[in-house]
This record gives structure tokens, C-alpha cells and sequence, in this order.
């Protein structure tokens, strides 16, 4: 409580210093899961230099060698090093995962709050395609625009399939934000800021955009961690991202079943990097909802 | 222990006229009869004699209760000691956060256990101890020997069980009835609350039911099992004024002939000075004087009871001048100072009061903590009046806003079975305001003062009608023209909670309409034009880099005041803007708009439920019943001499804090509820409740027309 | 309540045309064509004239508005058309399927039903004890861990407990049930480990709330006992909300056991749809969404008139 109203009078760069050191003290799971995601994010940029093995360097004299020191997750059938593939694996899931939220939850974020800021026909239009779009699981919808879109690469990210889990997951975030839209604008500052007689362009940007900021940051969060669920089964499907590219869904589809007892480690790490990275975002979603809670300022 | 035997005694002597007439043996013998077979246990051997009603049936003795929070520890109650006897009635006043609800749930020991603990204080109801019973006992105590009454509802009822089943509820609990036999009782108690069509109701649910009609039943459910106590928590706040004296009414009624003994905890100074016997008044967290209401109304002997009296507008007086108020808030908990908590803000503190003040006896019979009530009995300190600025004279003639036949109807979907309708929110309304004038806008919920105030304020565009702004007509007007009249009229809301956006500071608040406007000169001109606003507005200039939520409701609502005042208006919408307050900060925020409307020359429209301070602020008083005005006069004349009877019976339903004003009036109740404004009654909307009515109100609308000079009221009766 | 039914019946109509106009328009602006897919597919050299006989026989030549009339007219008589990719009726394809898909479904919500109503109910009453705690990790991994991965664990660690693998091949629960059992039940504790997951949170958080109510205090101030309180007053309005889960979770399932019945090998629904969506398979992929899409809305009026049926409030409104 204190420490919130010391961070409101310092200096700009002190204050971010602060609450980020609030935000570790408040919420440490939080913390952690942070400090996992920036780990995942730093192996992922630096993949070259991190991973001891180029992912697609073919070793023929080790094929299928158990982890060990020189092999920190083991081998494949091509002699390719596991953990190598994993850490690269792990820049396809966060480039493809944040790239998917952020556009799913951008373009649900604007039609949520359109909808509610418009209200009347558009909004009962909107509501109504939302509703058609939810009435999918997330995986057919997925598997649906997957396949009317194509690979499309742009940049080297196969934009095909970023749409694939983003468009999925913009109806879901509309719901959202225009309920919280719909609530906001029912404030009463919202009308005192009609009666002072403020533009729709301010009112929308300055009263009623900052009060939607923290539920869309949350949100975009927790999609990460959807998106990346969603890519890996679209992988392991073979419907998403191709060979050679190393991707964790994509090391566990195929014929895994035939290492149960031969190679248990191709089948036990690339489950493990997935579940981990969505518990890391699941969590640090959890812990950013607790600490953006006004309840929890005041 | 000697005061404590003294009250005793008087509290008999005050009981007894009712004693004589009524007789709480003869009304329980009465009601045995009914009953006897059903409930056996509990009035058994004990209640009905003269013996028992002399003990108290409830005595509590030091009570304090700690809750364990995110900041620490705090007492919520320090020291609490009450008593209460049977057929008597307690009421226990404080503002919020004085820790009277938790007293009560404590005594029932439902405080949530996780967080708040009793951890002193013996708690002896009927000569047992309820602090030191098992789990199991005090359920057998609770429901069947002390019921409760809470303040929604709206929530206390469970939504998915019907009515009938949940007020033999606590049979079921307590006694081993038949189904039949509780049905009966059912049917019984729903018409002794006054629930008309019990036996096709009881197999309704909650959502069918109004506010005031749950309330009834909450009151059913606990007599089921002939209680002898009951605790009443706020049990009116959430209900209008009409529906409160009937509520209350019932209930001392019931406690009256049924011998129950009655706490009522409310913050409410009139509604203890119409129904209570004693009164305990709390204040954060301890209790600072108990006595027998005539005697703390009269002569109170504590300076918070004293200016709490003091800070109240009077609804039975013509206005005497400046509400009289109590400087300051009162302490966080978590950090209460220490000694006397109201020393802080109390004028005659003194050195001493760095000590806790103990609870003594006074002249008067009743109890006080304060170590200088002999002083304050001698006369020898009294609270000094502050000069009335007065009401500024009114320019009559062209007013500064007019509003000609205003309509606003509202279409609702008639949900999943039923048909689309109309709500005729408001119809058919007009009125002037000259400038500088304050004219009281007021009515229960859903009577369209609200919505009258949205329409002038352009939030909500008329049906119908007309608003004429500084001669200008503001429906007609366009563009910049509309906008630059319309920035003249501005609001401050009820809510201070929900008014100001949370992620602004206080001087980004204020600030935004200066910048917008520019009617401030540089970043330096407006720092100093919002330190100047907040200034004006009684807050401290290091307000300005705080947040919403790190203010208290009476500061948000200053805040709420300089955001209106910044853009410089003439006309301000008062929506309720003092209701969600403390009667202390209440008293502050009312001065502080007559204050501003005499140097700034405002004029307001003050839209509000509560007639006690719509009379005391206002010059003209409007009334409205279901979207019409039903009167409008000048205040004194409306309220001395009214003439609508619907004005006649609401301000027969407000009680006044003055028990010797409460105990000579009748109770006279506005039968039934506020009808459905999707289909309110033909001709004139009030005749369905109207004593006065006759066959040809049901055909005619009347006109709002001047039966006196300058005194309009809409009644072909008067 | 007769004619509430029937307008909700009515009201599904419009949904489900909305679904066959958007699937139906969507998969003409796909870029792969079927018919090239077919018959080019393993780089076969196949001539111009019989790819466009080939079309010819699909009706794929006639124009738009023409083929969409035609599957609209087959879909009010249940004439999903024939499969582009086997010939075969989309229907009997899907009948073929069903019933494994259907009955993996069942056992999956059932799972999910039995063990999340407890743990969340246990979770909210002791809140912040290690039961509490537990049944947040084991809830939290159930939201995390992939489903297929999860599916993989489980077979191999059957492999290594009991050298043994579910059978390959579906066998009606009514002919044999063990050997049905034997075959599905891995399957649907895979999901319902999930869908138990998604259950019991919402099922810990509503009671939660409801344990917060004000009637839940007027209850104890009638001298009810804390099993009463929680069994008749607090369960019962906390559960509401866990029909709706349960209902359209389990309308998910019937599409959604996509990726597990590829771990399993199952050759269910989704199986088939996979096969549908890798071979451009149209009249294929239309006819699954248009089931999955009426399955959803029937799971909806079910929850709906369910609802109506137990909370007075939407019943009387």
C-alpha cells in the first residue's frame, strides 16, 4: 500500500524499478514464471550461441544415444541433438505463440470494444459471427482456417499458421473485452466526461482505453500460453509447422510410439518444454490478473 | 455495576404503561395458543413472567474483536457493553466502520472465522455464556432463540429455493414438525408480516418478490421458532422511506406483543429516535455513550453524540442555518490513536484525553466515555454555531433553466416468456429554476428523479418536451452552440466510488477540462488553477499526485465537486451526491455546496431520497411519484402545509431524531408497494395507495396546477 | 415452457444457416483443389481432360450459387453429399465413426464429473490448506500439459508397467464391453483429465463466491448446520454454472478428440476429419462442421432447458 503511493511520487524510471520489485514481492510464483519466460526468451535469441549442436546437424555414428554429457537430451533417429532442437524449438513456439496472442487478442481487443462502444446493430451483428465462431472447439476452427490459408511464409514465420491459432482466438477475446468495455463505459466518470462535454476520440482514449489496458495485457498473457498448446498439436498433427524446422509438437508426431521402450527421452523432453512454457505463462497471467487487480492497490 | 442497576430500574418504569396495555405475558399467552403444539421448548418456564422481563435476556461485557488483514491486526470492536432486556428495543448507531455490524455477528458468532476472532468479553444470553458453547449449541441457540435481519434483501434470501420452504427452514432445524404443520406455520407468519395471498406466495421464489415484501419475509423466518431476541442489521437501508416505516413499524410492533427483544443497528438517528428505548452510539470500535433514547437525544453526554445530533438537518424545523458540522474523519483502525479516538477531531479535548476515557455513569442515567461529561452537564461547555451565510436572494422572473412537458420512456424486453413494453421513466414534467436557486428534486427509487437529471445533463435524450438553458432552447440548438451550453451544466454523482476514473491522479482529474478548455494559462497556470479548485473544495494541495482509490468517500466526493467546478459551470445536477455518506462527512459535503453556490453564484438541482436534507438545502421542494411531479412549492411551505397526500405520507414515513416529536405521531403507512412503472395505474399514478381516492381518480390524470400562490400540487382532491 | 422450446428449436435454425453459408464460401477460397490433390498426388502425370471430367463428376464446374443450392437441398433431407476423396456418402462415413467418438465423450465428461465435483468442492472448503494447494497444481497441469503428450506418457507407461497396449480396433460397447473398455477408457481419462481440470476451478471458484452470498449467512443465522449450509444452500447454486461447462465441453469433445485419437490410433471423428482437411476432402470437411457446429447448438438448448428446469430465476423471467 505504501509503497505504491511512494512509487506514484518518484521519478519515472524509479518507478518502474519499484514495481517491478512490488510485482516480486507480491506475486513471487509470479516472479519465477517471469524468470523463466525471459530465460526461454534469451535461449531463444541467442539459440546459436545457447545450444551446443546446430538443430539440423545430422550425426550418423550417434543415432538415438541416451542423454548424457555430450548429449545433454539424448539423440534421434537422424543423430540430431534433442536439446539443441529444443532450445531452437523453443524460438518457433515463442514466435509463433506471441505473434498469434497479440494478433488474436489485437483484433479481438478492437472488435469487443467497437461492439460495445457502438452497441445497437453493429454490436447484435458482431455478437452474432462471435457467437457462429465459438461453437467450434478451438482445434477444428484451427484446423479449418489452417487449411484454407496455406503456408504463407513471411519473414521466415508461417503467417498461414500464426492466423490459424490467432483467428480462433479472437472471438473468445472479444467476449471479454467488451464486457469489461460494456462495464467501464457504465461508470460514472464515463458520463461525467460526456457531461464536461470531452470528444469520443478522448473520451475513448484517455477514460475508457487505460481502464480496458490491464484486462488485455492479462489476456494476451494467458493466449500465449494457448497459442503455444494450440501450435504444438497443430505440429504433432502435421498441420502446422513443417520438417526440418524444429518445433516440440513436431518431435513427438510420427511414429513416437515405436521409442516407448527404445528412446523414452524423444518422447519425455519436447512434452516437458511445452509444458513448461504454458504453465510459465499460465502462471505469470495468473500472478499479472492478482497484481493489475485494484482491489490489491488500494 | 451500580449504573448497571440504576438502568434496571428505570427500565421498567419506561416500559410500563406498555407493560399495562399490551402485557407481554398476556400477547405471548395469546400466542402460545396458536402455536403451542408447534414450538414447546423455547418460552417454556421462562419469558412470560414480570421476573424475567426486569433481568436483561442478553448481556454483553467487554466484547473486542480482532481482524487479522493484509495491513495487520485491528479491533474492530474494543470494549463493548451492551444489555438488553425482553420487549425492549437497542439500537446500536455509528457511522461505518464503527464496528457495530461486527458487534452484532459476533454476538451470534458468525463473523467469518478465517479472518476475525472475538478475544475478550463474555457474551450471557438468558444466564448462558454463548462465547463458550460448542459448535453444536450455539446452532441450537441461533434461529430458534436469536434471529437475525440483514440489510439486502435482495441477496439474504436464497434465490433458488421457494419462499415457503425457506421460512420453515428453521422449523425443520429446530423442531421435528410435520410438512403440513409447517406449511401452516408458514401461512401463519406470512400473514402476521403482513404478506397478503400467503398460501399461493409461499410457493413463489425470492426474484418474485420486492425489497420491501424479502424484507417481510426475512422478518418471518425469524419468528418461526418464536424467538426471543432478535438482531436487526440496518434492516431498512436498502428500502425506501414509505417501505421502511412499514418495515419498522412491524417490527417493534411484533417485539412489542410478542415480548421479543429487539437490537436494531442502524445509522439512521431518526429511525432510533421513533422505535428505540436505548441507544448504544459506537464510534470506531468502542462505544462512546449508552442511555435511554430520550435522554441521549435530549442530553447527550458525549461531544460526538452531541455533534453527531448537531450535524443532522431537521426535517420537522424550518431551517436554523449552517448544518453544524464535525471537523475531520474518523481514524483508520489499523492505526487509531490512542486514548480518546475522537479527541482528534472533538473541540474540547483536553490533555487527559491521551487516555482511554472509561464508561461512566452520568446525570442523565445513561453511560459516557468521555472524561468531561460533568462539564458538558453543567452546561459549562457547549458547542458553538458557526454564522449562517444564508440563502442568497433570487432574482425572479426569467429563469435560468426551463424545462416544458419532459418525457423520457425507456423500451424493456419483456425476457424469456414475456411481452416488449414501455417504462415511462418520466412523463409529462416541467419546472423553472431562477438563478442562484436550489431547487430539491425528490422521490423514492424508480420515481424518474434520477432520470430527469440525466436528460438535463444530455446523457439521455427526451422523448418529449422541452429544456430551455439561459433562454436558449438546448434541444434545438446546434453544434457549438449546444456544446458550449451544455459544458455550462455539469454533475456531481452518488457514487464517490465509481465518479472518478482510477488510473487518473487527482490533478489530472481536475486538470483535464482546463487543458481542454483552455481556461488555464500553461502547465503552470493550471497547477496552480487545481490547487486552487482544491483549495476551494477543502483538500490539501499535496492531494493532487494522488489516486481515487487512496482517498476516503468524503474526499472522492470533494474531488468529484472541483472536477465540476474546473469547467466552470452555472447550473450543477446534484444526483444524490450525499447519500452514499457518513452523517458527519454529510454534513461537511452540504455545507461545502452552499458554501460554493453562495461565492459562485451556482444554481443546483439537488436530486435526492432523503427529505430532511433536501429541505435543508433547497428553496423549492418537487416531488415525484412514478414520473410526475405530484407537488412543488417552496420548502418550509411544503413541508409545514403540504397538500398532495402522497407528499402528506412520505413525510409521515421519515422519522425525525427527536423522540419526543416520534413518540407523539401516529404511524400513518402508505399501504402496499410502488406499482410496475412498465404499467402503471390509469389516471392518476398514485391513487392505488391513495387514502384519498376516489372512483374518478382511477379515470383522470390530474394536472400539475397552482392550488396557492407559488404552490402547485397534481390532485383533483385538493 | 411448450413454446419456449419450440422458439429455441426454431431459433437454431438461423445459427446453423450462418455456420453452412460461412464453412461453405470459406473452403472455395482454397488454394489446393481436390481433384489435383487426388489424382497429381504422388506426382502422377495425369492429363488436363481428366482432371476436368474428374471436376465434371464432382459438379465442381457448375458455378457457385449452383453447387451451394444443391448441398443446401441435401442438407434439409440429411444428404451430406458423397465424399470427393472415397466416393462414399459423408454420412455413413460419419456413421461409421460416430459411435467411437461418442462413447469416448461420455466416458470422458463422466470422468471428469465424478472427480471434479469433489476435489472442487474439498478445494473451496479448505481454501489454502494442502488439499487446496494440491488440487491447484494437479488442476493447473491438467491446463498446461499437452493432451497428446499426456496420452504418450500414458502408453508408454502402460507398456512398461504391463508389457501391454489398448487394443487397435473399436469394439461396440454392447458386444463386449471389456474389451470397449479396455480400448477407451485410456482415451477418455486423457481428456478428462482436462475437461476434470477446466471443472473443477470453475466448480472451487463459484462456491467460493456463493459461500460469500449473504443467504449463505442468513442460513447459518438460522441455526443450520455447516452440512446443510453447504449441501443444500451454497452446492447447489454453485454447481449451476458447472452445467453449462459440462454441457458445451462435452458438445467440444464430440470435434475436439482430434489430437487424441491420433495418439490412441482411434479411428473416430477426428480421425476423419484430419484425413478431410489433409485432402481437401470439401464435401467431407462441410458435412463434419455442419454436425459439429448442430451438435454444439443441441448441447446448448439442453444446458438452456436444463437451466430453465432447476434455476427459477430464468424460469419466471
Amino acid at each position: 500500500m505504501t509503497d505504491i503511493a511512494a512509487a506514484t511520487q518518484a521519478p519515472r524510471r524509479n518507478r518502474f524499478l519499484s514495481s517491478v520489485a512490488g510485482f516480486a514481492r507480491q506475486q513471487p510464483v509470479g516472479a519465477v514464471s517471469l524468470f523463466i519466460i525471459l530465460a526461454m526468451l534469451f535461449a531463444s535469441i541467442f539459440a546459436s550461441w545457447v545450444a551446443p549442436y546446430h538443430p539440423l546437424d545430422t550425426d550418423f555414428m550417434a543415432i538415438l544415444t541416451a542423454p548424457s554429457w555430450e548429449h545433454l537430451a539424448g539423440t534421434d533417429t537422424f543423430g540430431r541433438d534433442v536439446f539443441s532442437r529444443l532450445i531452437h524449438g523453443a524460438r518457433t513456439a515463442l514466435v509463433i505463440g506471441i505473434t498469434a496472442s497479440l494478433l488474436g487478442c489485437t483484433a479481438g481487443a478492437l472488435l469487443g470494444a467497437a461492439s460495445a462502444y457502438f452497441g445497437g446493430r453493429i454490436d447484435a451483428v458482431i455478437q452474432r459471427i462471435v457467437d457462429l465462431l465459438l461453437s467450434f472447439p478451438l482445434v477444428v476452427l484451427a484446423l479449418v482456417i489452417a487449411a484454407v490459408i496455406g503456408r504463407q511464409l513471411v519473414f521466415g514465420i508461417d503467417m498461414g499458421l500464426v492466423l490459424a491459432i490467432a483467428i480462433p482466438i479472437v472471438p473468445q477475446v472479444s467476449r471479454v473485452i467488451r464486457a469489461s468495455a460494456l462495464s467501464v463505459r457504465s461508470m460514472a466518470y464515463i458520463d461525467a466526461a460526456r457531461v464536461a462535454g470531452y470528444s469520443h476520440t478522448r473520451i475513448i482514449l484517455r477514460h475508457m482505453a487505460p481502464n480496458l489496458v490491464a484486462p488485455f495485457l492479462i489476456m494476451v498473457t494467458a493466449y500465449v500460453a494457448q497459442a503455444i498448446l494450440l501450435e504444438a498439436s497443430l505440429s504433432f498433427l502435421g498441420l502446422g509447422v513443417v520438417e526440418p524446422t524444429p518445433a516440440w509438437g513436431l518431435m513427438l508426431s510420427g511414429n513416437a510410439t515405436d521409442y516407448f521402450i527404445s528412446a523414452p527421452w524423444l518422447i519425455i523432453f519436447p512434452g516437458l518444454a511445452i509444458s513448461i512454457a504454458v504453465i510459465a505463462f499460465n502462471l505469470f497471467g495468473d500472478a499479472l490478473r492478482d497484481w493489475l487487480d485494484p482491489k490489491f492497490t488500494t | 455495576m451500580i449504573a448497571r442497576r440504576t438502568l434496571g430500574g428505570r427500565r421498567e418504569c419506561a416500559f410500563g404503561p406498555t407493560c399495562v396495555a399490551w402485557g407481554p405475558g398476556a400477547a405471548i399467552g395469546r400466542r402460545r395458543a396458536i402455536t403451542s403444539q408447534l414450538i414447546s421448548a423455547n418460552h417454556d418456564g421462562q419469558g412470560a413472567s414480570g421476573e424475567a422481563s426486569r433481568r436483561p435476556l442478553l448481556d454483553v461485557e467487554g466484547l473486542a474483536v480482532e481482524f487479522t488483514t493484509g495491513a495487520g491486526r485491528l479491533r474492530a470492536v474494543d470494549g463493548l457493553s451492551i444489555s438488553v432486556a425482553p420487549g425492549e428495543t437497542l439500537a446500536i448507531v455509528g457511522e461505518s466502520g464503527s464496528g457495530k455490524s461486527v458487534s452484532a455477528l459476533s454476538i451470534m458468532r458468525l463473523l467469518p472465522g478465517r479472518i476475525a476472532r472475538v478475544v475478550s468479553g463474555s457474551i450471557q444470553f438468558d444466564g448462558r455464556d454463548l462465547r463458550s458453547m460448542s459448535d453444536a449449541e450455539i446452532r441450537k441457540v441461533r434461529g430458534s432463540q436469536i434471529s437475525m435481519i440483514f440489510q439486502e434483501p435482495m441477496s439474504s434470501l436464497n434465490p433458488i429455493l421457494t419462499i415457503g420452504y425457506q421460512i420453515t427452514e428453521p422449523l425443520r432445524i429446530h423442531t421435528g414438525v410435520s410438512k403440513e404443520k409447517a406449511r401452516e406455520r408458514a401461512v401463519e407468519l406470512m400473514r402476521m408480516v403482513g404478506i397478503p395471498d400467503a398460501e399461493r406466495r409461499l410457493d413463489q421464489y425470492p426474484h418474485q418478490f420486492s425489497g420491501g415484501m424479502r424484507q417481510r419475509v426475512m422478518i418471518a423466518i425469524g419468528l418461526a421458532c418464536n424467538p426471543r431476541m432478535i438482531i436487526a442489521d440496518e434492516p431498512t437501508t436498502a428500502l425506501d422511506v414509505t417501505i421502511q416505516a412499514q418495515i419498522l413499524e412491524l417490527l417493534k410492533n411484533l417485539s412489542r406483543d410478542l415480548g421479543i427483544a429487539l437490537i436494531v443497528i442502524t445509522h439512521n438517528l431518526g429511525v432510533v429516535a421513533r422505535y428505540a428505548d436505548r441507544v448504544a452510539v459506537m464510534y470506531a470500535a468502542r462505544l462512546v455513550e449508552e442511555g435511554a433514547a430520550e435522554e441521549i437525544f435530549a442530553r447527550p453526554r458525549h461531544p460526538y453524540t452531541m455533534g453527531l445530533l448537531r450535524s443532522v438537518p431537521r426535517l420537522d424545523r424550518p431551517r436554523t442555518g449552517r448544518l453544524q458540522t464535525i471537523d475531520g474523519l474518523p481514524p483508520n483502525l489499523a492505526k487509531a490513536p490512542e486514548g480518546c479516538r475522537f479527541a482528534p477531531r472533538c473541540p474540547f479535548r483536553i490533555d487527559m484525553c491521551s487516555k482511554v476515557p472509561p464508561l461512566e455513569p452520568t446525570d442523565t442515567g445513561a453511560r459516557s466515555a468521555c472524561f468531561r461529561w460533568q462539564e458538558i452537564a453543567d452546561g459549562a461547555i457547549r458547542w458553538e454555531g458557526e454564522p449562517d451565510g444564508g440563502k442568497v436572494a433570487l432574482e425572479r422572473g426569467k429563469p435560468l433553466l426551463s424545462v416544458k412537458n419532459l418525457r423520457k420512456h425507456f423500451p424493456v424486453s419483456g425476457g424469456m416468456f414475456g411481452k416488449p413494453g414501455v417504462v415511462k421513466a418520466v412523463e409529462d414534467v416541467s419546472f423553472d429554476i431562477a438563478r442562484g436557486e436550489t431547487l430539491g428534486l425528490v422521490g423514492e427509487s424508480g420515481c424518474g428523479k434520477t432520470t430527469v437529471g440525466r436528460l438535463l445533463l444530455g446523457l439521455e435524450d427526451p422523448s418529449a418536451g422541452e429544456i430551455s438553458f439561459a433562454g436558449t432552447d438546448l434541444l434545438a440548438a446546434g453544434g457549438d452552440a449546444r456544446k458550449d451550453l451544455r459544458r455550462k451544466i455539469q454533475v456531481i454523482f452518488q457514487d464517490p466510488y465509481s465518479s472518478l476514473n482510477p488510473r487518473m491522479t487527482i490533478g489530472q482529474i481536475i486538470g483535464e477540462p482546463l487543458r481542454v478548455y483552455k481556461l488555464a494559462k500553461g502547465p503552470d497556470g493550471e497547477r496552480n488553477r487545481v490547487l486552487e479548485l482544491l483549495g476551494q473544495v477543502g483538500l490539501r494541495p499535496e492531494m493532487i499526485d494522488r489516486y481515487p482509490h487512496q482517498l476516503s468517500g468524503g474526499q472522492r466526493q470533494r474531488v468529484g465537486i472541483a472536477r465540476a467546478l474546473a469547467i466552470e459551470p452555472d447550473f450543477i445536477v446534484c444526483d444524490e451526491a450525499v447519500s452514499a455518506l457518513d452523517v458527519s462527512i454529510q454534513g461537511q459535503i452540504i455545507n461545502l455546496l452552499e458554501d460554493l453556490q453562495r461565492r459562485l453564484g451556482l444554481t443546483f438541482l439537488f436530486i435526492a431520497h432523503d427529505l430532511a436534507v433536501v429541505r435543508h438545502i433547497s428553496n423549492r421542494v418537487a416531488v415525484m411519484y412514478l414520473g410526475r411531479i405530484m407537488e412543488l412549492a417552496d420548502r418550509d411551505e411544503l413541508y409545514s402545509n403540504p397538500l398532495h397526500p402522497y407528499t402528506k405520507l412520505l413525510l409521515d414515513a421519515a422519522p425525525v431524531p427527536d423522540p419526543v416529536v416520534e413518540k407523539q405521531r401516529a404511524a400513518r403507512l402508505i399501504k402496499g408497494d410502488l406499482p410496475s412503472p412498465v404499467n402503471p395505474p390509469k389516471g392518476c399514478v398514485f391513487h392505488t395507495r391513495c387514502p384519498m381516492a376516489v372512483k374518478e381518480c382511477g379515470e383522470v390524470i390530474p394536472q400539475l396546477e397552482a392550488k396557492k400562490d407559488g404552490h402547485f400540487a397534481a390532485c383533483i382532491r385538493v | 415452457m411448450l413454446s419456449y422450446v419450440v422458439r429455441r428449436i426454431l431459433m437454431m435454425i438461423p445459427t446453423l444457416l450462418g455456420v453452412a453459408i460461412i464453412t461453405f464460401f470459406i473452403l472455395r477460397v482454397v488454394p489446393g483443389d481436390i481433384v489435383e490433390v487426388k489424382m497429381r498426388g504422388d506426382g502422377a502425370i495425369v492429363s488436363v481432360e481428366a482432371i476436368e471430367a474428374e471436376r465434371k463428376r464432382l459438379g465442381l464446374d457448375q458455378p457457385l450459387g449452383t453447387q451451394f443450392v444443391n448441398w443446401m437441398t441435401g442438407l434439409v433431407t440429411f444428404d451430406f453429399g458423397n465424399s470427393m476423396w472415397t466416393g462414399r456418402p459423408v454420412i455413413q462415413e460419419i456413421a461409421g465413426r460416430f459411435a467411437l467418438t461418442f462413447q469416448t465423450a461420455i466416458l470422458a465428461t463422466l470422468f471428469a464429473v465424478l472427480v471434479a465435483v469433489p476435489l472442487g468442492t474439498v478445494s473451496a472448503l479448505w481454501r489454502g490448506s494442502w488439499i487446496d494447494y494440491t488440487m491447484r497444481l494437479v488442476t493447473m497441469g491438467g491446463l498446461a500439459l499437452p493432451t497428446f503428450w499426456v496420452g504418450l506418457l500414458l502408453l508408454m507407461g502402460l507398456l512398461w508397467a504391463f508389457n501391454w497396449l489398448p487394443p487397435l480396433t473399436f469394439t461396440p460397447f454392447f458386444s463386449d464391453p471389456m474389451k470397449n473398455l479396455s480400448q477407451l477408457i485410456w482415451p477418455a481419462m486423457v481428456v478428462g483429465y482436462r475437461f476434470a481440470s477446466v471443472l473443477a476451478r470453475l466448480i472451487r471458484s463459484s462456491l467460493l463466491e456463493i459461500l460469500g452470498e449473504d443467504f449463505i449467512r442468513t442460513a447459518r443465522a438460522k441455526g443450520a448446520s455447516e452440512r446443510r449450509v453447504i449441501g443444500l444452500h451454497a452446492l447447489s447454486n454453485a454447481l449451476l454454472p458447472a452445467i453449462t461447462v459440462v454441457g458445451l465441453e462435452f458438445a467440444f469433445l464430440i470435434g475436439g478428440l482430434v489430437v487424441t485419437e491420433q495418439v490412441f490410433n482411434l479411428n473416430g471423428l477426428g480421425k476423419l476429419f484430419i484425413q478431410a482437411i489433409k485432402n481437401n476432402d470439401y464435401t467431407m470437411i462441410q458435412g463434419m462442421v455442419m454436425m459439429f457446429a448442430a451438435i454444439y447448438v443441441v448441447a446448448n438448448l439442453v444446458v438452456d432447458l436444463l437451466y430453465a428446469a432447476i434455476d427459477p430465476r430464468v424460469r419466471y423471467r
